[in-house]
């Protein structure tokens, strides 16, 4: 292969290193309008009161809205006005928007608004939650417009049970001779997109509403608006310029509403809204948190038997995305493993909590902290090394998953591939703790991951490529520029099937709803796999019409043509043949005459055979694949101070194929970066009223320059037979194993059993002191 | 509450090499003033606080987060945005690293990386710690920004030994 596989720069690489990419918030017009929030300082109270009075005063102030006349809206259960009416549910959420010339005048505005509250008791954990005596968060839930995929159960808090009845537990805990069971748990944090949200609104004088944001699911914001406000699908148009990462956070629909409903306010005109920093912490929806329990069981000889699973999601005060997040999290709510017998219950409960949108690894890294703890836990009880245990029971074809699906060498990587190449990457032979001396150790934690999307069944992504008049090709795709360097990757697979210079073909990287074809959402690692495949089809496409019109032009059957350098040839004497020059506009004879016209290739893909899950037992095929890995940390432990720095961090991921290996690479090292900050220091701390005490950068610490650990990332590669070159999906697996991996090496250090992140040092000495103590963990 | 008229006053700037005239307010941050007003929208507003970095420009010759300056300081000093920068070794070297993914935070550590270097063509380990720890990087995991600010380096010698 000439280009797949290859280290190619990417195609935004001179815009994004000269200032020259353009991002939602960069845009300016003249005449531009600003919307300002007011948010609620309270995790849970009633509007008394609001006054606006003093704030309509101030000049430059077009418009002020506040709740009432909105619609509810939610991606599965319709349970969430824009702007809060009536009664606030979260530290952060909108209760005012005002619009003015300039943003300082809204913003003056907007501080000048005042709302009397009547705090309300707060529901301030997921158990907290589940308890039968909390306070409602939701008291209508019963009401609210729902998808038929979600069970809320009215009354409670529960917004969404998702089940998984594999096998039968009871013969599995008969089999089982050690039994484990552990309890786990962690905040809320948030993404950190170093680009906070932004979304423009415009409505035109014939109903057109244009919206510009800063997002993963453009089309999903024209599906939701046409929705939610009852404008016609095809009258919503949404631009996406290059977006400052998203990391599942952009894949909410939020401030796209706020700037549809502030330009309404103000007859149409072009509206800004954009977050601060702590408006993005806060106020848009966050990383979700988790309350765990899970016991394993399995047979003497180490083989997993039975795993009962009960997972509290902290959904936060509205359901949104949490829901879909609770069912991913049922769909692989075990580790990476064979098991037989499996009882999960996934719920997702309401709290005063910001909301949740997606977040990297779409709860896997989450489940995985959970269950790969425990499975270090299991394999210290069975005495057995803790990657052999793992290797034992790891995933293989011809096993099934927690939803029953039935394992090939095609739909799974290979699992214990990648954990033989990490024995041998971390020197495990030379053992898992090594005493420095002077108070200090070197610890190794491992974890196992896989993960597979969750996406809509019918979720579609579609490509076309038209050329130009020199032969070269344009490709469009509704997938949006995020940072993974996806569209690079269409160009290199386009480039490689059409023969055509990766230079030659030329990609359009922003994303408009009405002349882009559709990619459902730039979410779930599913870009290279959907759109790719879409753009092979439209290759074909395109060689088929160039093809037509080169055997029409040298009168030869269609059959008898090949491509290759840009040229379409007769197979038997290629020195017979026409350029893709001479054919993209069609072509024309020497007398003037011409045939044809411009090629334009489209290919379309939708993967095949999704099923929803059967709501009793969870049977049913959520995704096309499952990638799979085994990940590692190595950390140098302070044993009289508790802190501690991770020296290495390792990856082995079964990629398929490598399309990109410095891409590939990188995908994987940023995604690792980003899971050591959330299993190391990064959380929302809440006080009894339910506010979020650290929403800057200063208070909430992702990893700097120089924090970052060395980073160790292998490939494997078993191809997944239906993906373009055999690709599987590898933007979010970098993550998943490590918070887990960072807990099981710093149990092992400190000698305690640490089931909470982050995993800062104040909780290892608080764990150390209660164990010195002799008080139960 | 009475309404303060703020006055705009008319400051001269010395930026990416050419002298701009520009109306502000007093209060105007630099950040604001050359997105806003010179269309110069490279810096970044990742959190208007100091703490990411996004925003950073270099003025005389050192790197400032805009953020936290008043366009009114820099009257009589050289500023540099990304716009300023055209080919530089360590644009080049951000883009065969793959020093960047999403972009957004970019044109800052380019800035910091390029003052750096400016300032110590031969910065030790610890002194690119110590200037590059002022900006965050959501998408990578810096061993590329690492590589690249390397990458310079090892150029810059061998030219200087060739020469």
């Amino acid at each position: 292969m000439d280009i797949i596989g290859k280290t190619v720069s990417r195609k935004d690489a001179w815009e994004k290193v000269t200032g020259q990419a353009v991002y939602t918030g960069d845009k300016s017009e003249s005449g531009m309008l600003y919307a300002e929030k007011v948010i609620s300082p309270y995790g849970h109270a009633l509007i008394k009161n609001m006054d606006l009075s003093k704030a309509k005063k101030i000049k430059g102030v077009k418009a002020i809205i506040t709740g009432g006349n909105l619609p509810l809206t939610g991606e599965e259960i319709q349970d969430r006005y824009p702007i809060a009416c009536e009664k606030v549910r979260y530290h952060g959420e909108v209760v005012a928007l005002v619009v003015a010339d300039t943003p300082k005048c809204a913003r003056q505005a907007a501080d000048l608004i005042r709302v009397v509250y009547e705090p309300l008791p707060v529901v301030n954990t997921p158990g907290q939650a589940f308890d039968p005596n909390a306070p409602l968060v939701h008291e209508q839930l019963e009401q609210y417009k729902k998808k038929s995929t979600v069970y809320p159960e009215p009354g409670t808090n529960i917004a969404n049970r998702s089940k998984i009845r594999k096998g039968d537990i009871t013969k599995g805990w008969e089999k089982s001779d050690v039994v484990i069971e552990k309890r786990f748990s962690f905040n809320p944090s948030d993404h950190v997109a170093m680009e906070t949200r932004c979304a423009l609104g415009r409505i035109e004088a014939d109903g057109k509403v244009l919206i510009t944001s800063s997002s993963q699911a453009p089309f999903m914001i024209k599906r939701l608006i046409s929705e939610y406000f009852g404008i016609e699908n095809g009258n919503v148009i949404v631009n996406t310029p290059l977006v400052g990462g998203g990391y599942g956070g952009k894949a909410s629909i939020q401030l796209e509403l706020l700037a549809y409903i502030a330009s309404k306010a103000v007859g149409g005109r072009l509206v800004r809204v954009q977050n601060t920093r702590e408006e993005d912490i806060l106020t848009s929806p966050c990383h979700i948190g988790l309350e765990a329990t899970i016991k394993l069981g399995c047979s003497q000889e180490g083989l997993l038997q039975a795993a009962e699973i009960l997972y509290l999601w902290d959904g936060g005060a509205y359901s949104d995305k949490a829901t879909s997040l609770s069912r991913a999290g049922a769909v692989d709510c075990t580790g990476p493993y064979h098991i037989d017998n499996v009882w999960c219950d996934s719920l997702c409960m309401y709290t005063n909590h910001p909301y949740a949108s997606p977040y990297r690894g779409y709860a896997h890294s989450e489940v995985l902290f959970a269950f790969e703890r425990t499975m270090d836990g299991l394999a210290d009880k069975l005495r057995l090394d803790p990657l052999e245990f793992r290797h034992k029971n790891a995933i293989r074809p011809g096993d099934t998953t927690p939803t029953q699906v039935l394992l090939n060498k095609s739909n799974v990587g290979n699992l214990p591939e990648c954990i033989d190449r990490l024995k041998t990457l971390m020197e495990w032979e030379k053992g898992q703790k090594i005493d420095l001396g002077h108070h200090k150790m070197k610890v190794k934690g491992i974890s196992c991951v896989w993960k597979t999307s969750t996406i809509d069944t019918n979720a579609g992504s579609g490509v076309i490529l038209t050329f130009n008049p020199d032969g070269s090709v344009n490709l469009l795709s509704g997938v949006v520029e995020i940072g993974t360097g996806t569209k690079t990757v269409l160009a290199q697979i386009v480039s490689e099937k059409l023969k055509m210079k990766f230079e030659n073909v030329h990609v359009q990287i922003k994303v408009n709803t009405q002349n882009t074809p559709e990619h459902w959402k730039t979410v779930a690692s599913r870009g290279t796999f959907m759109a790719g495949r879409a753009a092979l089809q439209a290759v074909d496409d395109a060689i088929g019409q160039l093809k037509h019109l080169a055997s029409c032009v040298l009168r030869a059957p269609v059959e008898d043509f090949e491509i290759g350098r840009e040229r379409v040839y007769l197979r038997d004497d290629p020195s017979i043949g026409l350029s893709y020059k001479d054919l993209a506009y069609g072509y024309t004879y020497p007398n003037g005459n011409a045939i044809g016209g411009q090629i334009i290739g489209r290919g379309h893909y939708i993967l095949r055979h999704l099923t929803y899950l059967n709501p009793e037992t969870g049977a049913g095929k959520p995704g096309p694949e499952w990638t799979v890995g085994a990940q590692g940390v190595e950390v140098e432990f302070d044993t009289r101070e508790y802190t501690y720095k991770i020296t290495k961090a390792f990856s082995v991921i079964d990629a398929g194929k490598v399309l990109n290996p410095k891409m590939a690479e990188g995908q994987i090292m940023g995604a690792m970066s980003m899971g050591l900050a959330f299993g190391g220091r990064e959380t929302f701390y809440f006080d009894d009223l339910g506010r979020v005490l650290n929403p800057q950068l200063r208070t909430y610490r992702p990893l700097r320059y120089g924090e970052n650990p060395e980073y160790i990332c292998e490939f494997v590669e078993t191809p997944q037979i239906d993906a373009p070159y055999g690709s599987r999906g590898v933007g979010e697996h970098g993550l998943l194993g490590m918070p887990a991996a960072l807990g099981n090496s710093l149990s092992l250090a400190a000698g305690v059993s640490l089931n909470q992140l982050p995993l800062l040092p104040e909780l290892i000495w608080r764990k150390k002191e209660a164990a010195n103590r002799g008080d139960s963990l | 509450m009475s309404e303060k008229k703020s006055k705009k006053v008319t400051i001269d700037m010395n930026i990416n090499g050419e002298k701009v005239e520009t109306d502000i307010l007093a209060a105007d941050l630099l950040l604001d003033v050359i997105r806003n007003n010179l269309g110069l929208t490279g810096a970044k507003p990742g959190c208007l606080n100091g703490d990411c970095g996004a925003c950073t420009v270099i003025i005389n010759q050192k790197p400032m987060k805009s953020c936290l300056t008043l366009a009114i300081e820099v009257g009589d000093k050289e500023i540099t945005t990304i716009e300023g920068l055209l080919h530089s070794p360590v644009q080049k070297a951000f883009v065969d690293e793959f020093a960047f993914q999403c972009g957004y935070c970019t044109p800052g550590f380019i800035l910091n990386s390029h003052a750096l270097l400016m300032n110590d063509p031969n910065p030790n380990k610890e002194k690119i710690t110590e200037w590059l720890s002022s900006n965050i990087c959501r998408c990578t995991g810096y061993k590329e920004i690492e590589n690249a600010i390397q990458a310079v380096m090892t150029k810059t010698h061998n030219k200087n030994d060739s020469d």
